[in-house]
């Protein structure tokens, strides 16, 4: 058995730069304009690999949200928005356990409109570009995700890759993923031919 | 590693195809016909005696695959006459299943080298994969053949098969302290199997993956007992597949029914994996541990895992080459 350390190949390295630089610049607190932003310093964080500043955005499926649950904002347009820590009221089957002791709501769930995301940045981002979110934090699994590496994959090898949002397998509440039932166990091996088949 | 061998191309075009005298594993000096070759040539004996057991193709057939260069096989007969047998044989199936039956004899496709990898740090051992694979390739239900076994080790152990046990069977998985190594054909680049055919039966494609010609098999096993990897099936009895949940969309290399007395093994899902999709595996695997690519594309999921990640083949000692890897994402 043979075990290799992968070898970094230039185009890679420009891949990573990009997903990187919008990462860092993503985490950039209180960055009222990232995107701009990141065209600014994007030459110079990148150098050589002549960054966009912004990553193509994916085909994914819709997000799977709860049956009736979106858009959010028909009850929380009425509601104003508390920013308080708290135990909720409403939304009690949502059991966080996602560095629970740490975040809460609003650090992803946008205050001002219900309806998307935010990142560090304060950027706001639509559910169907989660995986910016996740990716904040997760770098190295979003990497292998934009590359088809991460997660399931269907459609075609060689054409359109099918690609999954974050939420579609892991629960973002809680990520974790769960056991499963497996199929059953083969046949041991028995003389078949016993049977007079 | 993947220089390409003249060899074998399904669909191809003849006599000029890959060369006379090189066929079934011909790339390994096992040459087992050619210009006037002795040997194993011999054993195969006359052309059109064979290709009138094996296709029941015309006189006219046999005498048009009779070349200069001597016999060939049946896989490499001119388009057209492999496409009349092979509409003989989608009209058996259609009758004997009741529903319409395609069978492709889609060939490599030019610049394609198939590989394989499966994240071992990922696989929860759930064998959906194994079922998937039975239903698209239409394995015998009874007596049972699978062409993916999983394998639960060990944590303590490591990748260690004598300690590797296939039947476990707990209620939910993962189970703690074990670890999933699915072992399936490993399409290797100097595939021990195709030595060892008498036959020429099966073989090595332009892309890589190692077939059958279940009408060349005679059921000797001597290919079973070559490959390392248990990769390799026997239909002991008549396999049964009820017309309902036969796939009709096959390959004349691939999951066409067999019968009863020849072997079978992984095809990397050849009729879907020539119409450029997923195996079934791929597709069906819940965690995503199963990755498919082309090896000479930069952009591939395959090129990114081995560029980047930790992988290893089984038996690497045996020097088969496997186009199978195995890696840890994490």
């Amino acid at each position: 058995m043979r075990i290799e350390r992968g070898r970094i190949r230039l185009a890679v390295i420009a891949a990573v730069a990009v997903s990187g630089a919008a990462m860092l610049l993503g985490r950039g607190a209180g960055e009222p304009e990232p995107q701009t932003a990141a065209a600014a310093k994007a030459p110079a964080a990148t150098a050589q690999s002549q960054a966009k500043p912004v990553e193509e955005k994916l085909e994914v499926p819709p997000p799977p949200f709860s049956d009736g649950i979106y858009p959010c904002s028909t009850c929380h347009a009425a509601v104003p928005p508390n920013r308080t820590r708290r135990e909720l009221a409403m939304h009690t089957e949502i059991d966080l356990k996602h560095d629970e002791t740490h975040r809460w709501c609003l650090d992803c769930h946008d205050a001002d409109n219900r309806d998307v995301l935010h990142l560090a940045s304060g950027e706001k981002v639509e559910f169907t570009e989660s995986y910016r979110l996740c990716g904040q934090c997760h770098g190295e699994k979003y990497r292998d995700w934009r590359a088809g590496v991460h997660g399931r994959r269907t459609g075609n090898w060689n054409g359109t890759k099918g690609y999954l949002l974050c939420a579609h397998c892991h629960n973002p509440h809680q990520p974790r993923f769960h056991s499963l039932a497996p199929k059953p166990a083969p046949e041991r091996p028995s003389r078949v031919l016993s049977g007079g088949k | 590693m993947l220089n390409q061998r003249p060899e074998a191309g399904c669909g191809s075009e003849g006599c000029g195809s890959g060369g006379c005298g090189t066929q079934s594993g011909g790339s390994h000096g096992t040459g087992n016909q050619g210009c006037g070759s002795a040997g194993q040539g011999d054993y195969l004996g006359d052309p059109s005696r064979r290709l009138f057991n094996i296709a029941a193709v015309g006189a006219v057939a046999s005498m048009a695959l009779n070349t200069a260069c001597g016999p060939k096989r049946l896989y490499e007969a001119p388009k057209d006459k492999l496409r009349a047998l092979i509409a003989e044989e989608e009209k058996k199936y259609t009758a004997e299943y009741g529903k319409t039956v395609k069978v492709s004899d889609a060939g490599p496709m030019p610049g394609v080298q198939f590989a394989y990898a499966l994240d071992i740090s990922r696989c929860i051992g759930c064998r959906r994969c194994v079922y998937a694979c039975v239903d698209e390739n239409n394995q015998s239900r009874d007596p049972q053949i699978h062409w993916i076994k999983v394998n639960q080790m060990d944590k303590d152990k490591g990748v260690d098969f004598s300690h590797a046990d296939p039947y476990y069977n707990p209620e939910q998985v993962p189970q703690e302290g074990h670890f999933y190594v699915p072992v399936a054909c490993q399409q290797c680049e100097d595939p021990p199997c195709v030595k060892v055919c008498p036959t020429g039966a099966t073989w090595k494609e332009k892309d890589g993956i190692v077939v059958i010609d279940y009408d060349w098999c005679i059921g000797c096993r001597y290919c079973m007992a070559a490959c390392p990897y248990g990769a390799r099936h026997f239909n002991w009895a008549e396999p049964k597949i009820a017309p309902s949940e036969l796939n009709p969309n096959m390959h004349y290399l691939g999951n066409r029914p067999r019968t009863k007395g020849v072997v079978e093994k992984c095809t990397f899902c050849i009729q879907r994996s020539r119409e450029g999709r997923y195996p079934a595996c791929v597709e069906v695997c819940p965690v995503g541990a199963r990755k498919f690519g082309n090896l000479l594309d930069a952009s591939s999921e395959i090129r990114y895992i081995i560029e980047h990640k930790r992988i290893l083949v089984l038996k690497e000692e045996l020097n088969t080459v496997p186009r199978f890897f195995y890696f840890y994402a994490t």
